[in-house]
């Protein structure tokens, strides 16, 4: 975390006033091009210059401007890689691919350090062995989600994992596209962790809070199952159909 | 190769007999999660009761503190086997409903040459340590890791050429 960890404040020095690295990130995202590439990276995980270019219609040479302000900017990861296929002598340089990076970007104006707090109150919930309360307002609060996601977007219950995809999204989940519903195993997946630098820290009790959360929301919409997964990227529950639904 | 190894010691104080009932998820659990851990990446070594394949049977600190001691190649491997897997993490999310809370630390790491092997005694002493001081090199956790003696401190946190 760019701001709200130890780390960051002690790196801090008067020429780092607060939230500037931060502000520096935001900024770089207030051009709409820039916007519009930092998502498609997003969304596909991982982009080269030519495949960013040709999704949204920009020359070579400006998608390959912008995806390195994006990256100087610390919101995005750099890799060169050579392209499949091509090895050896008249490969040519290998070519640059980005992906969203690690580092998360917060900025509170006035300052406010929520980070901290909820790892404060994490560790307290382990000590107490208050496990079981977190848990309990967790899946209230998933049921409370879903009914807000349905007032607000009007949308029906999802009843397929595609629609379950979408309600997800909508949540602030991103979620993978979804396998056929049918298809043997099919699960939805969810790539972004909402509470990454948490759930490093204390992840049982992190992931039993995003369990329930997510066991909450699928209670509501009814016909789903989620489940613990841990995956090495992205977000440790797995949702899927129940059968004879 | 390494020339250390880290040992992890873990006490749980269990809310009722394992025979009981309530038990009965965490007990079923046993042999499926400790044929995990011998099969992990990583993985050197297990404390078990004489005679049988896990230490539930034996109280070295209390009659209802189990007690779970083991050796690893390196935090991380012990990190993966502990949190990277359902079959592991999906127990320790539901711990309370099998384990009350000790209101100290329950778990301590340390680093131990390789090829030895940590005894009840030495592990016992590394939780008080822990408990009295908070984490050091010589008692540590996953939230507060030192690295192994000798090895060059924060080459994880080295950051990224270009």
């Amino acid at each position: 975390m760019m701001e709200d960890s130890a780390e960051g404040r002690a790196r801090r020095t008067a020429d780092d006033a607060y939230g500037d690295q931060a502000i520096g990130a935001a900024g770089a995202l207030a051009d709409t091009v820039r916007r519009r590439l930092y998502r498609y990276v997003c969304e596909q995980g991982e982009a080269g210059r030519a495949d960013a270019a040709e999704a949204l219609g920009l020359t070579r040479n400006l998608a390959a401007f912008h995806l390195d302000r994006l990256a100087e900017a610390g919101l995005l990861e750099v890799e060169r890689r050579r392209l499949t296929g091509r090895r050896g002598p008249g490969a040519g340089r290998p070519a640059k691919v980005y992906r969203r990076s690690d580092r998360e970007v917060s900025l509170h104006l006035p300052p406010r350090d929520y980070a901290s707090a909820a790892r404060l109150l994490a560790e307290a919930v382990e000590r107490a062995g208050a496990e079981e309360a977190l848990y309990a307002v967790a899946r209230e609060e998933g049921r409370r989600r879903a009914d807000a996601a349905a007032r607000e977007t009007g949308t029906a219950v999802p009843a397929t994992l595609g629609e379950l995809a979408g309600a997800l999204a909508r949540c602030g989940y991103e979620p993978a596209a979804p396998p056929e519903d049918g298809a043997p195993g099919g699960e939805v997946r969810l790539h972004n962790c909402p509470f990454q630098t948490l759930a490093a820290e204390f992840p049982p009790v992190t992931c039993g809070m995003n369990l329930e959360l997510m066991r909450g929301m699928v209670e509501r919409w009814g016909g789903f199952t989620a489940r613990t997964a841990p995956s090495p990227e992205g977000c440790c529950v797995a949702i899927s159909k129940n059968k004879n639904d | 190769m390494s020339d250390h190894h880290l040992a992890q010691l873990n006490i749980a104080l269990l809310k009722a007999p394992l025979d009981d009932p309530s038990m009965a998820d965490f007990a079923a659990a046993l042999d499926p999660i400790n044929a995990l851990a011998d099969t992990s990446p990583g993985f050197v070594w297990r404390y078990t009761d004489e005679g049988a394949n896990d230490a539930s049977a034996s109280r070295p600190f209390g009659p209802d503190l189990l007690v779970n001691m083991s050796v690893w190649e390196d935090v991380e491997s012990l990190r993966a086997y502990t949190y990277g897997n359902s079959g592991h993490l999906d127990y320790l999310r539901r711990r309370r409903e099998w384990f009350r809370p000790l209101g100290r630390p329950s778990l301590v790491l340390w680093w131990l040459p390789s090829g030895t092997l940590p005894t009840l005694s030495e592990a016992g002493e590394r939780l008080e340590r822990l408990t009295a001081n908070g984490p050091g090199p010589e008692a540590f956790t996953f939230r507060t890791p030192f690295p192994a003696p000798g090895a060059h401190a924060g080459v994880e946190h080295a950051s990224d050429p270009g």
